[in-house]
C-alpha cells in the first residue's frame, strides 16, 4: 500500500503545483493519473500551443509548462500511479483515506485532492466489430502506449491524423519492425515538424503510409494476426501484431461521480469561501474540476485553491500548531531528497 | 451601436431555443451554447474552442452562413461522429451581424 500524506487524483497543471506547495509545509504527495504521462489536458490535448496567461509568462507552450512544473516539484519527491483511475474510496476510522484504482493499487492518505480537470480521459474507439474482444489482455488493441518496448520488434498499425498518430508513428518506427500508418484522408492535422518527419521517414521506408483508408476489421483467433482495411473502396489486409487507434479521448468525470460528492453541472462544489473542501470532509476538490459561484476554469486560479487546500491539509494533520507564513525568497526551498534552494547572500563590503 | 441578433437553436433533446445574441462581445456559437446553457456543462466546449474535440457540432439549418470549414475545423470533424453534410464546430464560427436569423441543432454528444 502506498502511504502519503496528500492523494491528489490528476496530474493536470494544478495537481503538480499543489505538490509544490504541499512541500514548503513538509507534507509529502503522490499523484494518481489515468493517463501514462503527467500534464493533463496541457500534455495530451495541446501539448504544442501557447498559453498566454500564466502569470511572468508573456507566452509559454503547454507542453513546456508541464515540464517546468515538474522541475519545480521535483526536489519533493512525488510518487505517481500513473495510466490508472481512482476507482474507489474509503474512509477510515482514524479520518484517513484509502483509495484503489481500476488496477487494485491502493492508497492511503491523510486528505484528497481532485485535481482531475475535465474527469478522465477516455479514449475515442472505432465502431469495429469484435473490438472488445481484443482490447482485453494484450490480445492486440491498444489505445494508449504506455511501454514502448513493448512493441520493439513488432508490427504496428496506427490510425488517427492527429499530433498523438503522427508522434507515436514516429517513435515506434525505431522501435517496432514495421509501421503503417492509416488515416480517412491524405492531410495530416499537426505540428509542421511532425507532419515534416513522417513525410521523411515514409520516403525512408520506415513508414507505410495507407491514405485515404480505414481499418474495417480483425483477423486472428486468440489475438491479432491481421487487420482488413479499405483503401479507396478496395480492400487490403495487412499482417500486425498491434493495432493502435489514436482518435483523441473524450473527459469523463467517472468513477468520482459515485464517491458521494455534491456534484452540479458536472463538476464537484466546494467551499470556496475558505479552503474548496467538499461535502465530505477531507476531501478537496481544486482546479477545473471543481464549481462555486464565480468559479473561472483557468490554469492561474487552479494554482491558487490549490495553495490554500494545502494550509488547510496543514491545519487538519497539524490541529492547533500555528503556521507563520514564509517566503521561498526569505527562508529558501528545503526538498525531501536533502537539496537546497536558496537566495544568494548579499555581501557588505565597502566600495572604496 | 452594434445590434443583438435573434438565433434559433435546437437542442439534444429536440427543443428550440430562440435566443439573443450580443455581436460585439467576440463570442464564438459555442460559447453562446454555453451562456445560454442549452446543453448540459461539461458536454459542450469540452477543448475550450481549440477545434480539437467535436462536442460543439452543429448542423447549419438554413443559408445564413457558409458550410465552408476551414482546415482546422475539417480535420476535426473526419474524425468525430454524426458527421453530416451540413456539419460545422460551434467554436469556429464568430457571431457577428449577418448571422441574424440562422438555425441550428446541436449534434448529439460525441
Amino acid at each position: 500500500m502506498i502511504e502519503t500524506d496528500i492523494l491528489i487524483i490528476g496530474a493536470g497543471p494544478t495537481g503538480l503545483f499543489a505538490v509544490f506547495e504541499a512541500g514548503l509545509l513538509k507534507l509529502k504527495c503522490h499523484i494518481i493519473d489515468a493517463l501514462p504521462q503527467p500534464g493533463g489536458q496541457l500534455a495530451e490535448l495541446y501539448p504544442k500551443k501557447p498559453i498566454f496567461d500564466i502569470p511572468g509568462y508573456p507566452e509559454v507552450l503547454a507542453g513546456d509548462l508541464v515540464d517546468n512544473l515538474m522541475e519545480q516539484i521535483k526536489q519533493f519527491q512525488p510518487g505517481f500511479t500513473l495510466g490508472e483511475t481512482a476507482e474507489t474510496i474509503t474512509k477510515l476510522e482514524d479520518g484517513t483515506f484509502v483509495v484503489t484504482t481500476n488496477a487494485g493499487t491502493q492508497h492511503k492518505a491523510k486528505a484528497i485532492a481532485i485535481a482531475g480537470g475535465l474527469g478522465t480521459f477516455e479514449p475515442r474507439k472505432p465502431i469495429l466489430k469484435d473490438l472488445e474482444f481484443y482490447e482485453k489482455e494484450d490480445r492486440g488493441v491498444d489505445y494508449f502506449i504506455k511501454d514502448p518496448e513493448k512493441y520493439r520488434n513488432k508490427k504496428v498499425v496506427i490510425s488517427g491524423g492527429g499530433d498523438s498518430a503522427l508522434d507515436w508513428s514516429i517513435f515506434l518506427s525505431n522501435v517496432a519492425s514495421e509501421v503503417t500508418l492509416v488515416h480517412r484522408r491524405n492531410e495530416f492535422r499537426g505540428a509542421l515538424d511532425s507532419v515534416d518527419k513522417v513525410q521523411e521517414l515514409k520516403s525512408e521506408g520506415k513508414i507505410k503510409l495507407v491514405t485515404p483508408a480505414e481499418v474495417i476489421g480483425f483477423k486472428g483467433s486468440e489475438r491479432i494476426e491481421s487487420v482488413d482495411i479499405e483503401v479507396n473502396g478496395a480492400r487490403m489486409n495487412v499482417e500486425t501484431d498491434y493495432f493502435i487507434p489514436l482518435f483523441g479521448l473524450t473527459p469523463k468525470l467517472g468513477a468520482i461521480a459515485n464517491w458521494g460528492l455534491e456534484i452540479e453541472k458536472n463538476a464537484i462544489k466546494v467551499n470556496n469561501a475558505l479552503d474548496y473542501q467538499t461535502n465530505i470532509d477531507g476531501i478537496y476538490a481544486i482546479g477545473d474540476v471543481n464549481i462555486y459561484p464565480g468559479k473561472l476554469k483557468l490554469i492561474l486560479c487552479g494554482f491558487h485553491e490549490a495553495t490554500l487546500m494545502c494550509q488547510s491539509v496543514y491545519q487538519r494533520i497539524n490541529p492547533g500548531k500555528k503556521y507563520v507564513l514564509k517566503y521561498t525568497t526569505v527562508s529558501g526551498i528545503d526538498g525531501f531528497d536533502g537539496t537546497r534552494k536558496e537566495a544568494e547572500k548579499a555581501v557588505v563590503k565597502a566600495i572604496e | 451601436m452594434p445590434q443583438d441578433i435573434t438565433l434559433k437553436i435546437t437542442d439534444r433533446n429536440g427543443q428550440l431555443h430562440e435566443v439573443l445574441a450580443p455581436t460585439d462581445m467576440n463570442l464564438n456559437i459555442m460559447e453562446l451554447i454555453r451562456m445560454y446553457e442549452l446543453a448540459e456543462e461539461g458536454t459542450v466546449g469540452v477543448c475550450g474552442g481549440m477545434a480539437m474535440c467535436a462536442s460543439c457540432q452543429c448542423y447549419v439549418l438554413n443559408d445564413k452562413i457558409s458550410l465552408e470549414r476551414n482546415s482546422d475545423e475539417e480535420a476535426m470533424l473526419w474524425e468525430a461522429y454524426h458527421v453530416k453534410d451540413n456539419s460545422r464546430l460551434g467554436c469556429q464560427i464568430p457571431i457577428t451581424e449577418d448571422l441574424d436569423g440562422l438555425e441550428i441543432e446541436i449534434a448529439p454528444e460525441q
